[in-house]
């Protein structure tokens, strides 16, 4: 791979090897690819990432990436602005929304709390969102962070700095996943779902 | 439930082995280096997935072949006779084991379907080395059949050594923040108490029984205790933690907490690594295998396999019969003994009247004597 033809071509080369999970091999690959482009098609392509250079943004209000200062679910004046759903990434966001069961408004936080990949609560989008919670205009904030020792400390971290203010605190539920045969579920979860069982009433009333 | 027929390719020294076992006492003989252990070893990888000492699983292959493999067939699981469990590896593939031809998604599933106590001169370890060996023998017995309690353990150490990091990274950059410190410590805390809770508890079952055996095999002269060393015990787990941050400021690590427990054994109230005689630690230790065996029974609803590897090694004859006579009460399901001598085994078999297998190991080969 040392000896390519081209100095151009190995630059091109080495820049796609830095993305996550491609080879040198495949980055090789992709950039003969796009040398088969036609003229059009390079222009759009380079395009592409000269406007995510200049022109992205991170919404002012969850930090969530968007074209514009504040993105579209914030600016959403039919979604409600009293309720904030805290999640690490934009991927989360995506799935969330996908469930359609969700109306009001997120916060991204950029990552969670774990010092073995050096981060910690400044390097995350913590402080703007307890500045939200003492503002008092909130009615409640869930908590839709993954179910690790590290989502956990980052959910009591959040609490904590928080509890006095005059809201609700949620957690997203966790147990037995919808339609498991309880026989297959795992002992651990199966276990935590015994412990954290709940009213039935909740249920029927719910639906 | 017993072990009915044993099959080995290749596994460690030996070649092609077929045997048919005895459903109560099974000896092995041999002289030293010809495979007993090795033998005892392939009925535990049957309950445990793994080889009761060599963790490098390629070493369990024979010399010069690329595959192992282990049949097991065993009757009277969960009242269902013939069932074939099966372990294969080829060199450089992952380990594959089934249940009556159907491969296992988990090897955790099926570990507890055949419980199975092991006594071998390794056990001396628990009293000659260090805590770590001590607390990973109780936690082993107390995750077999406590998945929550095993989930724990897991999160505790990931708690542990998140904690660790941020100490240590504190330390690097001259800030010591406390309240990122505490954002850990409530969930070690809540972690920590339950695994404290749950050692007591089972310390506090095991005692009697473990006592009762040593008096048995030893007649009543000492007197034994196995204590439950933490500094969690009567303490408010959160408060210590955080009482005990400017040590851990200093230490650069977690100072306070289960992962520093130890148990104590005990006897006459001064510690048995210093004070007890080469015989007395051994009988020590068969009574708390015997004691796990108890609590295995107890919470399985079925006697253990007892693997007794060199066995002669660790008492004198008297306390073989007593042990063997239990067999013989119907207090033991399936019993392996291993020895170097024949006529060792013959003339304690002369004193009871009990059937028994017989298996002569040499070279790699075995042949069935009585």
């Amino acid at each position: 791979m040392d000896n390519l033809s081209s100095k151009l071509l190995e630059n091109a080369v080495m820049e796609f090897n830095r993305l996550q999970g491609v080879g040198k091999r495949s980055a090789l690959r992709m950039v003969l690819n796009i040398l088969n482009f036609s003229e059009s098609e390079k222009e759009s392509f380079i395009e592409a990432f000269r406007a995510l250079k200049d022109d992205i943004h991170y919404c002012k209000i969850c930090n969530n990436i968007s074209d514009n200062e504040i993105c579209p679910i914030c600016a959403n004046p039919k979604r409600n602005h009293a309720i904030i759903c805290v999640v690490q990434d934009i991927r989360d966001i995506i799935a969330i929304e996908n469930t359609r069961q969700f109306n009001g408004i997120y916060h991204v936080l950029g990552g969670i709390i774990s010092p073995i990949d050096g981060i910690g609560p400044d390097d995350l989008n913590m402080y703007s969102l307890f500045e939200k919670a003492k503002a008092g205009v909130l009615e409640e904030i869930i908590l839709a962070l993954p179910t690790t020792i590290e989502g956990d400390t980052t959910n009591y971290f959040i609490y904590k700095n928080i509890e006095d203010c005059d809201l609700k605190i949620t957690t997203i539920a966790r147990g037995i996943s919808i339609g498991d045969e309880l026989e297959y579920a795992d002992e651990v979860t199966l276990g935590r779902s015994l412990k954290d069982r709940i009213d039935f009433e909740q249920i029927t009333v719910r639906s | 439930m017993h072990l009915k027929k044993l099959q080995l390719y290749n596994f460690k020294n030996f070649g092609e082995i077929n045997l048919e076992l005895h459903p109560k006492i099974n000896f092995f003989v041999g002289n030293n280096g010809v495979g007993k252990t090795n033998l005892m070893d392939a009925i535990y990888y049957l309950s445990f997935c793994k080889s009761f000492h060599n963790s490098f699983e390629n070493n369990n292959i024979k010399h010069n072949e690329d595959f192992f493999a282990i049949h097991g067939t065993y009757d009277d699981i969960n009242s269902q006779d013939n069932v074939l469990i099966s372990c294969s590896l080829r060199s450089g593939s992952r380990k594959i084991f089934k249940f009556n031809k159907k491969e296992y998604q988990r090897l955790a599933d099926h570990i507890g379907l055949i419980p199975l106590v092991i006594i071998s001169p390794y056990d001396a370890d628990l009293i000659n080395l260090g805590s770590e060996f001590r607390r990973r023998y109780f936690d082993s017995v107390i995750s077999q059949f406590d998945k929550l309690y095993l989930d724990d353990l897991v999160n505790y150490n990931r708690v542990l050594q998140q904690r660790n990091v941020l100490l240590k990274t504190m330390f690097e950059q001259h800030r010591f923040d406390g309240e990122s410190l505490k954002i850990w410590d409530f969930q070690m805390s809540e972690l920590g108490q339950r695994i404290n809770q749950r050692r007591i508890k089972f310390l506090g079952n095991l005692k009697p029984i473990f006592q009762e055996y040593y008096n048995f095999l030893t007649n009543g002269k000492e007197k034994v205790e196995i204590e439950y060393e933490s500094q969690a015990n009567d303490k408010n787990y959160f408060e210590e933690l955080i009482r005990n941050h400017e040590k851990d400021k200093f230490a650069q690590y977690s100072t306070f907490g289960v992962h520093k427990d130890d148990y104590i054994f005990k006897m006459n109230d001064f510690p048995i690594k210093r004070y007890g005689s080469q015989g007395q630690q051994k009988s020590f230790l068969i009574a708390l295998k015997l004691a796990q065996f108890s609590h295995t029974q107890n919470i399985s609803k079925t006697k253990p396999l007892l693997l007794l590897d060199d066995i002669f090694d660790k008492l004198d004859e008297n306390r073989v019969l007593q042990i063997i006579a239990l067999a013989g009460d119907g207090k033991l399901g399936q019993v392996f003994i291993s020895d170097t001598h024949l006529d060792r085994i013959e003339s304690l078999f002369a004193k009871l009247e009990l059937s028994y297998s017989c298996f002569d190991i040499k070279n790699g080969n075995i042949i069935q004597l009585v």
